[in-house]
């Protein structure tokens, strides 16, 4: 059923409203509860297919839902329709005013009613697809304050590649970080790019999103799960490459490869002059799980993360690249 | 005065991104003056432009108080000025979110490291600062509350007030915040306006860092006018919002003293023309801000009121 979240009015003849569609068992029964988000970045898309597919598969078995799905396919309407990552008029990044305010503007508003609504799940997974910069493996990445708890969650979600990270005072301002404080598991998903969906990569993720419902008695379907994920808790064990210079980055491989020092990850190029300003080389043996997609780089854009370390099961994986 | 190139960026295609200081006097790094780091910060551009004309006139008069140095960055981002971009252009990220930089990061935290090498370590910074929305600010000294500020000094400046302000997460990536914990008295000097340029408030501005500067014994000048500030604490502005969306007619101004319910706005209808909603003073006290964008969202804090004691 169709539910309108929270609502404002617009100057001009409009209404904004934040809507969600929730699934229950036909019998009526309750169960518990997973609420599926997205859309929070207006330029991040690979979650809309993933909402898609959620709910497909439910129409094929109803009889196997024992709990309430709630999906939340468009936090950010307004980035979504006019392909902006943030809350346009705002300049906003709508990751970084959660909680919100019940008293506070439109956007503090909305996020308030947003964190309200999904309070009370007993798992959220708020998926992101990097930015229209960057190409990433699927991966969840978890704050090192709520490891503990969310790690053995990850591990059923079907993705290549768990990162845990160091604690920001920035990122306390996330929806994740919200719910989590409050006691809803919420699981932050980066997989594809900006502006594209991938498709066996939403494959990929509903089918650990099912067998995170199976995990909480949501889902009674025999759920097959193909991927194990790599997990790094270490912080020195991932690997940034920024451009040195600014060019054009064409890139020689695909997010991943596995990678020996000195091989090649891409050019940087000058078209103007017809030279060859940098040629990208790994500084170390490792898996590209994180690849620039943008060719326009100024120095200091991101170009590579790879992960060392763990070159046995990334190598396992194989065919993890698109 | 000595003009230098004090962090630089090579470009593919545009000339090579560059933030440019002047100097003034030798010795001690007493104080650093930063202007604008969005691009639409003219106001902070132009406050600076003036400072910097004015310091130049002071040293060629053999006032500056030798021993002394001080430092004017008028802007740390013309790429965005340029473009008439408030972020940085190309990832729509903002410099003062970045602080206190990371020289081997992303290209805006590479910027806001290169800014604050050349920027910490000075004994007093200001920053010309602006608001998120537009506006029209009573002229004001901000400061967050690290348990390093010093409001008698902020008091100095001799604006009407003084503002005392909890950091949220973000703010402590700000270049106030980061001056602080580093050891700079820091302050935010709100002016009037952001886009654009006012004269009176640049001029109120102008000697608002000029009385600091004689008060600090940086140069030899004599502080006239101004004002006894009054500190107050950023929960102490009362947010007045819109009661619901359409076309803002405000009837007051910044730094007006206002009565309980005097009528400060309305909302009309944009279809129709007729009032929607009446906005009034919850209180006696005086505008702190007035916004000026023809059109609102409901919610938005259109206004904000400094509350006085009956
Ligand atoms: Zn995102």
């Amino acid at each position: 059923m169709i539910e309108i979240v929270t609502q404002v009015s617009l100057p001009v003849d409009e209404h904004l409203s934040i809507k969600k569609n929730r699934l229950q068992p036909e019998d009526g029964s309750n169960g518990r509860r997973i609420s599926i988000v997205t859309g929070i970045h207006g330029d991040e898309l690979e979650g809309q297919y993933v909402c898609w597919l959620v709910q497909q598969r439910i129409a094929q078995h109803p009889e196997c839902l024992k709990g309430t799905v709630d999906i939340y396919p468009a936090m950010n309407p307004f980035g979504i329709d006019s392909v902006t990552r943030g809350i346009p008029a705002f300049d906003l990044d709508m990751n970084r005013i959660f909680p919100g305010s019940v008293d506070g503007d439109m956007n503090e508003y909305i996020a308030a009613q947003i964190v309200g609504d999904i309070s009370g799940s007993d798992l959220a997974v708020d998926i992101h697809a990097s930015n229209i910069y960057l190409t990433e493996i699927p991966q969840i990445r978890i704050n090192e304050i709520s490891a503990q708890r969310l790690v053995p969650l990850a591990m059923k979600a079907n993705v290549d590649f768990v990162w845990v990270h160091g604690a920001s005072t920035v990122l306390e301002s996330t929806l994740a970080y919200s719910l989590n404080s409050r006691g809803v598991d919420t699981l932050v998903v980066e997989m594809g790019v900006g502006m594209r969906i991938t498709r066996t990569y939403c494959e990929q993720l509903t089918d650990g999103i099912f067998n995170l419902m199976r995990e909480l008695n949501i889902w009674t379907d025999e759920v097959c799960t193909t991927h194990t994920p790599i997990v790094s808790s270490v912080a020195d064990e991932v690997e940034f490459l920024n451009a040195p210079v600014s060019g054009v980055f064409v890139k020689s491989v695909n997010h991943g490869a596995l990678l020996g020092p000195g091989d090649e990850i891409g050019l940087i190029v000058d078209p103007l002059h017809g030279t060859l300003l940098n040629r990208v080389i790994s500084p170390c043996e490792g898996w590209l799980f994180t690849v620039r997609e943008y060719p326009m780089v100024d120095q200091g854009s991101l170009m590579a993360r790879i992960l060392k370390g763990h070159m046995e099961e990334a190598a396992r994986k194989g065919g993890a690249a698109q | 005065m000595k003009k230098e190139v004090l962090y630089e960026i090579k470009a593919l295609y545009r000339d090579d991104f560059r933030v440019t200081g002047y100097t003034f006097g030798e010795g001690e790094k007493a104080l650093c003056i930063i202007g604008s780091m969005r691009g639409n910060e003219n106001q902070q551009l132009y406050c600076c432009s003036r400072l910097v004309a004015r310091l130049k006139q002071l040293e060629e008069e053999g006032r500056l108080i030798p021993g002394k140095q001080i430092l004017v960055i008028p802007c740390a981002n013309p790429y965005s000025i340029n473009t008439k971009k408030r972020f940085w252009c190309t990832d729509n990220t903002d410099i003062n979110r970045m602080f206190p930089g990371y020289a081997l990061g992303e290209t805006t935290q590479r910027i806001a490291a290169g800014v604050f090498e050349a920027v910490k370590g000075w004994q007093y910074g200001i920053q010309f600062a602006s608001f998120y929305m537009p506006g029209a600010f009573v002229p004001h000294i901000r400061m967050m509350d690290t348990g390093y500020q010093d409001t008698e000094l902020a008091c100095e400046f001799g604006l009407p007030y003084v503002v005392v302000q909890k950091p949220r997460p973000f703010d402590t990536a700000t270049l106030n915040y980061n001056w602080q914990i580093w050891g700079t008295h820091a302050f935010s000097l709100y002016t009037t306006n952001t886009a654009r340029v006012d004269e009176e408030s640049a001029l109120q501005a102008e000697n608002a860092v000029m009385s600091f500067m004689a008060r600090r014994r940086l140069i030899n000048h004599h502080p006239h006018g101004g004002y006894r500030s009054e500190v107050i604490r950023s929960a102490d502005f009362v947010s007045i919002r819109a009661t619901c969306s359409g076309f803002l007619q405000c009837m007051v101004k910044p730094g007006q003293r206002v009565q309980k319910d005097t009528l400060l706005a309305r909302i009309l209808d944009p279809y129709e023309g007729c009032v929607l909603a009446e906005l009034r003073a919850p209180m006696l006290g005086v505008i702190a801000f007035a916004g000026d964008e023809p059109m609102v969202y409901e919610n938005t804090a259109v206004l904000k009121l400094i509350r006085e004691e009956a």
